[in-house]
């Protein structure tokens, strides 16, 4: 299996995210797709370090990736529960405040 | 020329170094200092007027002890002590619009001090008189809601003559001579402020407008005479003096009338006489000479302390030191005429001074004749005498001001002599002092105005004794003279019977103290300023009960004592020579000589004026013996017959003369001609020109208006239809704008990133396919 391969599952993986974070009608669901955008640049992470001569540089990055979807998980969580009590509700069209 | 100290002439000459020269320019600094003090900190300055009087007292220390340090090194060094500070490097000197003439730059404008026998006597008088001023002032204003500002307006006062006397050129004379104008103007209408005061006088004001208004004729046309004297390029010379320095000055008119002479010309250049008759025009404003005189009589609506600085030491004698400094440019001419103006003032003051029922309007008449007294001594040559007689006459008239002030005082505001009498016993200190002075100016022997009276009529005699110097002129003025000598000595000692002996006329409130004030409003003063003199009206109506008079505190008495100790003695110092009473040395006479007083040009003025020892010695018999004999005596003995013998005869001699005392009472009527001749045509001409604004300006102004009005509203049609329009239309599109891009904010995160994907996506495309 070569580089493109790789490449290739990754970008369908970020085009899922990208779909999922636009239409779905859930704000969990956006963070899924924000997860899956996330989890697509790993693997081209990955991938390159893998096919290419950088020592562990691509690997560090994905760890680092992973840390920082955690974080970003805990945050955008917390984000969700205080729309769910502003709005009554987990709808992204429904929050729309930004409009003021 | 060798009197005159000079750079060359050493200090170590018992002269004038840099010490004198800063005492002397301490002495109007102090009241200067004392002014500024005063009335920058008010009534938050402790102590003012205990302050301002010590600060009068150690300039007056100055004055005196110079005068005596002077006195001194004139007997012992010739004149050598006296000077100029501006030669001797003390000075101070700038240039003047020397761009623009081509004059000798150095000669243009200095500034010092002239110290001359003249000067040193005067600075003296003016030092006492003020601090006595001041002291007076301390019981006298006392309780007044301006005190304050009176204490800082006095110092003012006596700050602008001593800074007047010491002037070494007449530019700054000139500046000190308004400033004094100025000063006298805010101290005559001092009650105009506050009519609770019990010397509140309603023409207070009007009295100062019209003592600043009159002087001020005077004072226009002495400036004229200065920038004459100044810049008139005279024909034979071809060339202006250009300097206001008085020695220049001088200096300058001997080289003129010599050239004049020398080209075969008679007397004085025509432009001399010119400028002098200006000049002189000045000295009839401000010494309150026939016709100017009229702001006089009035000018004592202010504080009796004021008036006795005005009428003794500041004010009017600066008019008479006027002449002193300018004579030696006066013509024979101008001479003529001052002596006709001095004597015409002295005989008439003199005659309305005999009406006046008003202790002050007495005092103040009498000064306007005593002032034409020293007036007519100049105007005959003898200008030592006059200013002989302008320095006894300082002591003695202001002691006498200030005891009427002190009668005033003691009679409860009471002006009116006819409601006084017998307070000798009640005002023991105050009757010895007006005595004293009194006898002073009635001119009694061993009496310092016996002194100088004497020399003014001396000079009278001898101007008509000299072989080629007689004129009408001089023997109209002697004669006039004389006649107005008697006369003072009649209405000085009617004033002292009527005032002091008898018994007491005025009404006596036991326990009434307040001073209310309402019973006053009905007096009706508004339209009869004049009755201040009028005889019939007995003046000022200002008078009301209170207990019986007492004496005045110890301020008040200091002050009064000083001076009548000095009116006393004045005019000649006891010596041993001193009850050759025929023979009389007073001490001015050698002091002030032509010689001492015109250093510079002393061989011209001793070849004019000097008077030959057979026509003094002719002379002085006449006046001697006609001031012994005839004048004191004759006046005295009818005061005495008509106001103490046969009370009854005053009353039917005003009535027999009907017609003639009206005039005389109502002051020959000069007020009233000169409202009619002056102030109405004025008031008319203001009408005049308020009806020509009112219709002409006022008419053009509102055209022009119309004008504007019109060219507004074009304006204004333009701004709405265009400015507006434009505006509108920026508005119109940024909201159009505004309503459209406002679609795409839906608040809708998704939407958001969707055009951010897009945005990154297209930017992705657009770098891959370039």
């Amino acid at each position: 299996m070569g580089l493109g391969a790789y490449v290739a599952v990754s970008a369908a993986l970020f085009a899922l995210g990208i779909i999922c974070i636009l239409v779905r009608r859930n704000v969990l669901y956006v963070l899924m797709g924000i997860e899956m955008i996330l989890n697509a640049a790993n693997i081209n992470f990955v991938a390159f370090n893998r096919f290419g001569d950088n020592g562990l540089d691509g690997r560090m990055f994905a760890i680092f990736t992973i840390i920082l979807a955690a974080a970003e998980a805990a945050v955008a969580l917390a984000i969700v529960l205080n729309v769910f009590h502003l709005f009554n509700s987990v709808k992204p069209s429904e929050a729309d405040l930004l409009r003021e | 020329m060798a009197f005159l100290l000079t750079q060359e002439l050493p200090v170590e000459h018992g002269g004038f170094g840099g010490f004198e020269y800063a005492l002397l320019l301490a002495v109007p600094l102090i009241p200067l200092l004392g002014y500024a003090l005063q009335m920058s900190l008010r009534k938050k300055l402790p102590w003012g007027d205990k302050l301002l009087t010590l600060g009068m007292g150690v300039s007056m220390a100055i004055t005196v002890f110079m005068a005596f340090k002077a006195i001194a090194a004139s007997h012992h060094e010739g004149f050598q002590f006296f000077h100029e500070s501006a030669r001797a490097g003390h000075g101070w000197s700038f240039k003047w619009l020397y761009h623009a003439l081509d004059w000798d730059a150095a000669k243009n404008i200095s500034v010092g001090i002239l110290y001359d026998p003249l000067g040193a006597v005067m600075l003296a008088v003016v030092g006492i008189v003020a601090f006595c001023v001041h002291l007076f002032s301390q019981g006298y204003m006392h309780g007044d809601k301006r005190y304050n500002i009176f204490f800082a307006n006095i110092s003012l006062f006596s700050f602008a003559m001593l800074g007047l006397v010491l002037s070494d050129n007449i530019l700054f004379f000139f500046i000190f001579w308004e400033l004094m104008g100025f000063m006298s103007y805010s101290l005559i209408g001092h009650f105009s402020h506050d009519p609770d005061n019990p010397y509140f006088h309603r023409w207070a004001s009007w009295a100062s407008k019209k003592a600043f208004m009159t002087t001020r004729v005077g004072d226009v046309l002495l400036l004229i005479g200065i920038l004459m004297f100044f810049g008139w390029t005279d024909p034979e010379l071809g060339r202006s003096c250009a300097s206001f320095r008085f020695t220049d000055l001088w200096a300058f008119s001997q080289e003129a009338v010599q050239a004049h002479q020398a080209a075969g010309g008679v007397g004085f250049p025509t432009w001399m006489t010119v400028a002098g008759l200006f000049t002189f025009g000045g000295t009839v404003g401000k010494s309150a000479q026939f016709p100017l005189h009229i702001w006089l009589p009035d000018a004592m609506a202010g504080p009796t302390p004021v008036s006795a600085m005005i009428h003794a030491a500041t004010m009017v004698a600066a008019g008479v030191f006027l002449l002193g400094r300018m004579f030696p440019m006066f013509s024979p001419e101008v001479l003529i005429v001052v002596t006709a103006v001095g004597a015409t003032t002295a005989l008439f003051a003199a005659t309305i001074g005999m009406t006046a029922w008003d202790l002050k309007a007495v005092l103040a008449w009498s000064t306007i004749s005593q002032l034409g007294f020293m007036v007519a001594a100049v105007g005959l040559g003898g200008v030592t005498a006059g200013m002989f007689h302008m320095t006894t006459h300082a002591f003695f008239k202001a002691c006498l001001f200030l005891s009427a002030g002190a009668v005033i005082h003691a009679c409860h505001h009471e002006q009116d002599m006819r409601k006084m009498g017998g307070l000798r016993k009640r005002l023991p200190i105050t009757f010895a002092c007006m005595l004293i002075c009194t006898l002073a100016i009635a001119g009694v022997p061993f009496f310092s105005g016996f002194y100088s009276k004497d020399m003014i009529l001396l000079s009278g005699w001898a101007a008509i004794l000299e072989p080629d110097g007689f004129t009408g002129w001089s023997v109209y003025a002697t004669a006039a003279l004389s006649l107005a000598a008697i006369l003072t000595a009649f209405y000085m000692f009617r004033m002292v019977f009527l005032t002091f002996f008898g018994t007491y006329k005025g009404e006596i409130v036991e326990g009434h103290h307040g001073h209310g004030h309402d019973d006053h409003g009905d007096h009706g003063h508004d339209d009869h300023h004049h009755e201040i003199v009028h005889a019939e009206d007995g003046g000022v109506a200002h008078g009301h009960g209170g207990p019986m008079p007492k004496e005045v505190g110890w301020q008040m008495a200091t002050a009064l004592v000083i001076l009548a100790f000095l009116g006393f003695f004045a005019g000649d110092f006891p010596s041993l020579g001193w009850f050759n009473i025929y023979h009389p040395h007073p001490w001015f006479e050698s002091l002030a000589t032509l010689e001492s007083l015109y250093p510079n040009v002393s061989g011209w003025m001793v070849e004019r004026f000097e008077v030959s020892e057979h026509v003094e010695h002719m002379a002085h018999a006449r006046a001697f013996w006609g001031s012994v004999l005839v004048i004191a005596p004759a006046g005295i003995l009818a005061a005495w017959f008509l106001y103490m013998r046969r009370k009854d005869l005053p009353a039917k001699i005003t009535g027999a003369l009907g017609i003639v005392y009206e005039t005389v009472a109502n002051r020959y009527y000069i007020d009233e001609f000169v409202k009619a001749a002056v102030i109405a045509p004025t008031f008319a001409l203001a009408k005049l020109l308020k009806l020509i604004d009112e219709k002409i300006v006022d008419g053009f102004v509102l055209l022009v208006g119309a004008v504007n009005r019109l060219l507004g509203g074009f304006m204004a049609a333009f701004d709405r239809v265009v400015v507006d329009g434009i505006v509108n239309a920026v508005g119109l599109v940024s909201q159009t704008f505004g309503a459209v891009s406002r679609l795409l904010q839906t608040g809708r995160v998704q939407q958001y990133a969707a055009f951010a994907f897009g945005g990154g996506l297209l930017a992705a495309a657009w770098l891959i396919l370039s």
